[in-house]
């Protein structure tokens, strides 16, 4: 993981005493508050429904123990000891007072941490792959690149000031994606070209909100050297001719949209090539350093378990059921992919105590290195466990609440704060996701019908995706009232779509009841093996709206 | 025109006034002290001023620093307005203006013009200011280096971070 040398850690403290400063100077009045929240928003500052809320950056999901148990503690001195788990990769705190950010946010600076950029019109945390570097099909570790964007994103000079925010993922295997970039601002595919080089697809226009698009790609195939350049070329066009007279019309999809995707990516052409081999334009040395940060950790010949492992799950059948759904195969014979689901029905999605935290350190430092990463999907992985410690791992979690054996299973949320925190929300989305989890509680029942993403946002503003969600589900406001609406149909995967709405939305008690009739439309026509989105796929909108409406 | 901060943070005193767009059907009304004019009108009429060294031009933030491609360096100041300080447009001005137009002179930033925002403005390539009237200038030093550096290269340094840490 990447370790902050003298440079980084000058910037942050600098990053720090700037930002005090500024607060101490809103709080004098020097600062109008129009002039001090892009200043806060870009130090991870809301002001919210009840309460400020601080936004902390997780770049690309990675977290050390040390920094796990930096923020419980923080979320007992400064907050009500809890902290989110965002659909971005942060971490967010619900409850901080203002004057206090400046110290938080020290704290944070002492174990490389940061809010930098988590809010605002700027570039904003770079996410990617939880399962970077451990999986057996990516064409390379995208990590280096993603703190190579990181670092180059910081505090550019340039970029401060943009229409509107703008995000970038990078997703580095072949068959699957994790990482959703065909809905970023800019989603990065690493390929090899056919002379075997690596490089980036490179997709820009891609995005949810009130316009959803599945992102263009630009360009083909951009060299790794030129990542950065290319990147400051797709920026520069942006801050150039994004709208700035509509906050709705400003994200750089709306660009792309008008200038059509041959015309954005001409346009970006044009400009890279007076950029391309500026000083900006990466050297294989500075990749080599960046990649040294993210070596394999000191892993051990481990003992063949088949026989064990066989034996526990015949024995155990929650174990059985939490190997074949919370735990992935790794690159490494003898280690597995462990995902800690905090899905538990009843918590909202994301939401972990100050001693959970603690906890998730400790297994951190127990089983997989002192290292998690966490996931868009709310969710918290132990990247590198030792096949023979999973049935004590899977015995330690239980009791936790982190083993719901329901991995990208329906009760497997993705959902934003929605209306009982955030200040933009039409609707709440806590209490429909635990009233959808808690009519599917019957875990038998839920592996029957499979995979399926269920994802909820409160508003517009997609923060839980519910566009790319097989089943998706939008609060909307009607005279005051919340309402929900429902698509279908949406994926974040490399078939990458935007859901389809069913039709005229429903009252939240109904929620539960109309999930269940749009599952047994899919249990009635499913072939064999044949998971929701393909059944979907097959037969099209109209038996589930028959079903619904009827 | 009230004082002027520099890149080194110090204050000066000039006598360059902006002259605004004249409406429509409006003539161009330049005053007998240097001013700075609207860019495409001084480009239309350059050959008028041929004979004064006290005439610079503005850019607006919705304007192509492009049109000035080739006759940049005859202008001792250009401005660069910011019609709200969050109007990021005149950063990437700024550097076209100094990385691909290679202006030399003095690029001045003017309009909707913060403490927060000057290091950035600096590092883009500006090297004077024009601070909002209800700002404080004194602290203007102070906010043109709160930070010792930087991780991108830009128009004040050719070496992002990267290359440092390699060399």
């Amino acid at each position: 993981m990447y370790v902050y040398d003298e440079h980084d850690r000058q910037m942050a403290a600098e990053r720090v005493e700037q930002f005090r400063d500024q607060t101490q100077r809103a709080l004098a009045g020097e600062l109008r508050e129009d002039e001090f929240l892009p200043l806060r928003l870009q130090n991870g500052l809301y002001v919210q429904r009840l309460a400020p809320m601080l936004r902390i950056a997780v770049p690309y999901g990675m977290l050390r123990s040390t920094q796990l148990r930096r923020l419980a503690r923080i979320t007992r001195d400064y907050d009500k000891g809890y902290a989110h788990f965002t659909t971005r990769q942060n971490v967010q705190l619900n409850w901080p007072e203002i004057k206090d950010v400046p110290d938080i946010l020290a704290e944070l600076a002492e174990v490389e941490m940061h809010a930098n950029q988590t809010s605002g019109n700027c570039i904003r945390n770079t996410t990617t792959d939880q399962f970077s570097g451990v999986q057996a099909d990516e064409i390379a570790d995208p990590r280096p690149y993603c703190e190579i964007i990181r670092q180059w994103s910081t505090f550019h000079p340039e970029f401060a000031f943009l229409p509107r925010k703008f995000k970038v993922a990078v997703n580095a295997s072949e068959h699957t994606d994790r990482a959703a970039i065909q809905v970023h601002d800019i989603g990065l595919q690493m390929v090899r070209n056919d002379q075997g080089e690596l490089g980036f697809r490179v997709h820009v226009g891609g995005g949810l909100g009130r316009t959803p698009m599945v992102g263009p790609v630009s360009r083909e195939f951009l060299p790794e050297l030129d990542l950065l350049t290319y990147l400051e070329a797709v920026l520069r066009v942006y801050n150039r001719y994004g709208r700035r007279d509509n906050k709705f019309k400003a994200r750089i999809k709306i660009l792309v949209k008008a200038l059509t995707p041959e015309g954005f990516a001409a346009k970006v052409e044009d400009e890279w090539s007076h950029i391309k081999d500026s000083p900006t334009r990466l050297t294989p040395e500075a990749i080599s350093q960046f990649q040294g940060y993210f070596t394999e950790p000191d892993y051990q010949p481990i003992p063949e378990v088949t026989e064990t492992l066989a034996g526990q799950r015949f024995e155990n059948r929650e174990f059985d059921q939490w190997i074949s759904h919370n735990v992935d195969t790794h690159k490494k014979p003898g280690y597995a992919i462990v995902s800690l689901t905090m899905k538990k029905t009843g918590t909202p999605p994301g939401d972990v105590s100050d001693r959970q935290l603690e906890q998730i350190a400790d297994l951190a430092d127990r089983y997989s290195f002192g290292e998690v990463r966490v996931t868009h999907q709310q969710n918290v992985v132990l990247a590198d466990v030792r096949k023979d410690e999973l049935f004590e791992l899977w015995q330690a979690v239980t009791p936790m609440g982190f083993g719901t054996a329901n991995l990208n299973t329906l009760t497997d949320v993705i959902c934003c704060p929605g209306g009982d925190y955030c200040a933009l929300a039409n609707a709440k989305s806590i209490p429909v996701a635990e009233s959808i989890q808690r009519q599917f509680d019957d875990m038998d029942y839920l592996y029957d019908i499979g995979n399926i993403d269920l994802n909820i946002s409160g508003c517009m503003n997609a923060c839980g995706h519910h566009h790319v969600g097989n089943i998706g589900v939008l609060g909307v406001d009607k005279k005051g009232q919340e309402f929900y609406q429902i698509s279908l149909g949406g994926s974040s995967h490399h078939d990458a779509a935007i859901g389809k709405i069913l039709g005229p939305s429903f009252a939240r008690d109904d929620m539960p009841e109309v999930i269940q009739k749009i599952i047994n439309v899919y249990v009635d026509n499913r072939t064999e093996e044949e998971p929701f989105l393909d059944t979907y796929r097959r037969i099209g909108i109209e038996p589930f709206k028959e079903r619904v409406y009827a | 025109m009230p004082d002027l901060i520099t890149s080194d943070g110090s204050i000066r005193h000039d006598e360059w006034v902006v002259v605004p767009r004249p409406a429509d059907g409006e003539s161009l009304d330049v005053p007998h002290q240097p001013a700075l004019i609207p860019a495409d009108l001084w480009l239309a009429g350059k050959e008028h001023f041929e004979d004064r060294d006290d005439i610079g031009v503005w850019l607006d933030s919705h304007e192509e620093p492009e049109i000035l491609a080739g006759v940049a360096n005859e202008l001792p100041v250009i401005a660069v307005n910011f019609p709200k300080f969050s109007d990021g447009r005149g950063y990437s001005i700024a550097r076209i203006l100094r990385e691909r137009l290679h202006y030399r002179h003095e690029l001045r930033a003017v309009g909707d013009v913060l403490l927060d925002q000057l290091q950035f403005m600096k590092r883009c390539g500006f090297d004077t200011y024009v601070l909002r009237g209800d700002k404080d200038i004194n602290k203007a030093a102070r906010c043109l280096n709160f930070f010792t550096q930087g991780y991108q290269a830009a128009t004040d340094t050719d070496v992002p971070l990267f290359r440092r840490r390699a060399s």
